[in-house]
């Protein structure tokens, strides 16, 4: 065989516990398969869950980083799974663990779901107006660079990786994170939006919110969609302290 | 096994659900959501390129309105959708998009002045009126006349899952996540609820309601390459059909979308070619002009799909180890637009292939790959099952038949909100006007019939690492997968759909033995991939028995062994159902009736000319329509329209749509 590419054999330490079973404790389960050429770890798991082990709990949707269902934590860096190849790690050893902070659901499943319904009814996560559209009529122009600037804000998937990248969330529990901060900057800017700063105030003008923010920028270093979350963080507190 | 009760059950919390969810909900009507995954994950979210409403802002929009729209729906469904439901859809696509702006969503909006574009491969500036600033901006897509395509970047269908779903939270309606409707309940053709798996404790429950509406998306991944995401498994459309009372419509006319990533199938929008991006060959040259003089990479999708193929077959495709695939270039759209609008994608490319396409001459490999499900649960046009009373369907799950045998681009995601706004209607309508007695012992019978039906899978144990591959239920389903691909694909013939047919058929028999690691009811994927497989076997028997028996070429039903569209014979919508304990479906026919179209069948303006076996109403229909607009030259379009083809539509959607510089008219 005229064979020039030379497969590698992964090794996979995943994170495995099933919190509803009480006999079971916290392991890592170690897994071994062959590299395939542009494997991510989307098809690597689906490899060992389909042939070595049919218990395997992860969570995929879209697999194309666009649903935010895959984050955990791989070799020690909150990230999605589903964009990340395995190419990446030359010493050919991935140790997978679920996001910490969120309720686990099992083996790398969390979930992040209720968290974040938690802090969408926390923050208002809506368009707060008193006017009464009708869906009949040309819709109100908006300017096209503000437009632009919401969605830019408006791309975050709450994926739940600034949350687990957070020290601050580690030392204050009650800590709304850059994923919340993040929506009210995108509601702050939202000329649609009637909520005032002092609003805003209200719901983020403590240190369970924007002032309780110790600048480490885990969130920063390891938002997938790269949103702007150090500078929209010192912006709020900026227009936060003008108000007192 | 415990018993809840609601209103409105909504099975699957993407747009379409989600929207109903809303509409109900605000009704007064107590309303559940139950979704596999938490809602804002959901397929809706991976709509990139943009959602069609002929607002008719842009300069190269004007003159667009519900006619145009209407009109490129039906040719592109090559005749097969219902146009009463085109019309209504057209006519209320302006209002969804008006709302959701109300709602919060960024849609990309026109700057006044010169803009420099793309089009047919040359830099073009076109110029916006001061007066359409800030209003909301469209592209082009294709199969429209117009640029009709409103979005934002390519990332549409995320910002309006997250302002519906955020609409939907504050409304209070109640979204319960990672739970899985595993089967309705039902009795004398009336549904009554759904068993439900919770797929966190395996714990089983039944959710009673006045209605119940099953919005869970396509069957993408039936294919073995699809850009669905993993989730669209079909089981929703399945469910219905596992009553033997429900039918689906249409299962055979499944959409190949031209340009999905070449390995692992994520989508490249159809925004990529809409903004002037071209298909190159394995010589660099740029091949559709020669196929599609017109409308070129911006003909419909089954037909660039089928360009694509015949290309490739004649060996003009660039060979990889994954197969032959073709190139989308974007590069020529320059690094700026890329960066702004096409961001997704050049994320997306960077991310899995390391390449920029943004860089001069650097090109993105393509393939056509499944892509969408035109076929479903076969509903009125009030979205209920004419078949199951009680039971609605919407979205991509139905086949409300607004898409026939052949899906527009941008059609889909308006479709999830505008038949949500209207179906949501007729919900809530049904809700006021039913009384019903609740059965709970019928809900404990059928919930231990499915804890019966998990017990018989779980009787077959097996450690897997010891016992390689025998008889695992991922082999059956990648069998399953490669089969509908290889047979049941792009192009069909009816020797290797009889044999697909006969292969898949012995697999669902197969699937009765399978064996599976624990035999635990939770945190068991084996258990839950078991019995959705079994599901998903079925409704690839549907889609193959509707494609063998289809002995013509419609939209992307495309026969090599019959080549032409058959209005004479197959003007007809399929319908399939499954008796209890069977291996094949039972096929039957609605016809389509002519004399009853505004728009009769005739050519669609691009694919191949000379194509079509006419039915003589066609010509009848079309000089009657002729003649009623001699003898009325005063009637407005709307008057024309409504003496063509009345259609009905909530109260609340009934009014005209204002445009810029039109009014009302």
């Amino acid at each position: 065989m005229n064979n020039q590419t030379k497969t590698r054999v992964l090794k996979f330490h995943v994170f495995k516990y099933n919190p509803l079973d009480c006999n079971d404790t916290p392991k890592l389960k170690t897994y071994e398969i062959e590299e395939t050429p542009g494997m991510t770890i989307f098809v690597a798991l689906n490899f060992i869950r389909d042939r070595l082990d049919h218990t395997l709990q992860f969570d995929f949707v879209c697999r194309a980083g666009i649903c935010g269902s895959c984050a955990m934590v791989i070799n020690g860096t909150p990230t999605l799974a589903c964009r990340t190849l395995t190419s990446s790690f030359p010493a050919g050893e991935i140790t997978l663990l679920p996001l910490p902070i969120f309720e686990l659901i099992g083996d790398l499943s969390i979930n992040t779901a209720k968290w974040m319904n938690d802090m969408s009814k926390d923050v208002k996560s809506w368009i707060h107006t008193q006017e009464q559209t009708n869906i009949d009529n040309i819709e109100k122009p908006m300017e096209p660079d503000i437009a632009d600037e919401v969605f830019e804000l408006d791309r975050c998937i709450e994926c739940g990786c600034c949350i687990a990248a957070c020290g601050t969330k580690r030392m204050r529990p009650k800590f709304k994170g850059a994923v919340a901060l993040n929506k009210i900057a995108r509601y702050a800017l939202d000329p649609r939006d009637e909520r005032t700063l002092e609003d805003m105030y209200e719901i983020i003008g403590d240190d369970e919110g924007v002032f309780g923010c110790m600048s480490l920028l885990g969130c920063d270093d390891t938002c997938p969609k790269h949103l702007p979350l150090q500078t929209k963080i010192a912006y709020l507190r900026r227009k936060m302290v003008q108000l007192k | 096994m415990k018993i809840f009760y609601t209103d409105t059950l909504v099975i699957g919390g993407g747009l379409a659900g989600l929207r109903v969810a809303i509409a109900t909900q605000q009704a007064g009507h107590k309303t559940t959501v139950l979704s596999l995954i938490p809602v804002k994950r959901s397929h809706s979210a991976a709509a990139q390129g943009g959602m069609q409403a002929s607002l008719g802002n842009s300069v190269m929009s004007k003159g667009d309105n519900e006619d145009i729209h209407f009109e490129d729906t039906v040719k592109g469904s090559d005749w097969g959708c219902d146009q009463k439901v085109a019309r209504m859809f057209a006519h209320v696509a302006p209002k969804a998009i008006r709302e959701l702006t109300a709602w919060g969503v960024p849609w990309t909006r026109i700057r006044k002045g010169d803009k420099k574009v793309v089009i047919n491969s040359e830099q073009t500036t076109i110029t916006e009126d001061e007066n359409v600033h800030g209003l909301i901006a469209s592209r082009d897509f294709g199969g429209t006349k117009k640029w009709r395509t409103c979005y934002t970047a390519d990332a549409t269908g995320h910002s309006m899952l997250f302002a519906v779903a955020n609409e939907a939270i504050k409304n209070n309606v109640t979204i319960l996540e990672k739970k899985e409707a595993v089967k309705l309940i039902y009795k004398d053709d009336v549904c009554y609820g759904a068993v439900v798996k919770d797929l966190m404790d395996g714990k089983i429950s039944a959710y009673l309601a006045k209605a119940t509406v099953i919005a869970t998306g396509g069957y993408g991944r039936i294919y073995e390459h699809t850009t669905n995401a993993v989730i669209c498994e079909g089981t929703g459309a399945a469910l219905a059909l596992e009553t033997g009372v429900a039918k689906l419509a249409n299962m055979e006319a499944v959409q190949f979308h031209p340009t999905g990533l070449v390995p692992n199938g994520i989508l490249m929008t159809e925004g990529c070619r809409g903004d002037g991006g071209v298909l190159r060959d394995v010589d660099g040259y740029r091949f559709m002009p020669d196929y599609e003089p017109e409308k070129k990479e911006l003909a419909s999708r089954d037909v660039v799909s089928r360009r694509m193929t015949e290309h490739i077959r004649k060996g003009k495709g660039v060979p990889s180890p994954y197969g032959d695939h073709l190139w989308l270039d974007i590069s020529i759209l320059g690094r700026e637009h890329i960066e702004k609008n096409l961001r997704d994608m050049q994320d997306i490319c960077m991310s899995f292939l390391g390449i920029d396409p943004a860089d001069e001459g650097v090109w993105i490999p393509v393939r056509p790959m499944q892509h969408y499900s035109m076929g479903g649960i076969k509903v009125d046009e009030t979205g209920q099952s004419p078949h199951l009373k009680g039971l609605f369907s919407c979205g991509e799950a139905a086949c409300w038949d607004l898409h026939g045998f052949n899906r527009l681009g941008g059609n889909s995601v308006a479709e999830t909100v505008v038949s949500g706004m209207i179906i949501g209607e007729y919900v809530s309508q049904h809700c006021f006007n039913t009384n019903i007695q609740f059965d709970t012992k019928l809900a404990n019978d059928f919930m231990k019939a499915f804890d019966e039906e998990q017990d018989l899978i779980l009787r077959n144990i097996c450690d897997i690492t010891i016992k390689q591959n025998d008889k695992s239920i991922y082999d059956i389903r990648d069998k399953m997968k490669k089969i509908m691909m290889d047979k049941v694909g792009i192009f069909r013939t009816g020797s290797e759909l009889q044999s697909a047919y006969d292969e898949l058929q012995e697999l669902l028999k197969q699937s009765d033995g399978v064996y599976v690691r624990t035999n635990t009811k939770s945190a068991n994927p084996g258990l839950i991939d078991t019995l959705r497989v079994k599901k998903m076997l079925k409704l690839s028997l549907c889609i193959t028995k509707g494609a063998l028996d289809r002995t013509e070429s419609r939209g992307a039903h495309t026969r090599e062994d019959y080549p032409k569209r058959d209005d004479l014979n197959w003007l007809k919508r399929t319908l399939t159902s499954w008796e209890e304990g069977s291996y094949e479906p039972t096929v039957s026919y609605e016809e389509l009736d002519i004399m009853n179209m505004e728009l009769p069948p005739g050519f669609r303006g691009y694919g191949k000319k000379g194509n079509i076996i006419e039915h003589p109403d066609s010509q009848k229909r079309l000089e009657s329509i002729e003649k009623l607009k001699e003898q009325n030259p005063s009637f407005d379009r709307f008057t024309l329209q409504n003496n063509l083809m009345p259609y009905e539509l909530p109260s609340k959607y009934q009014e005209k749509n204002q445009r810029v510089g039109i009014g009302y008219e």
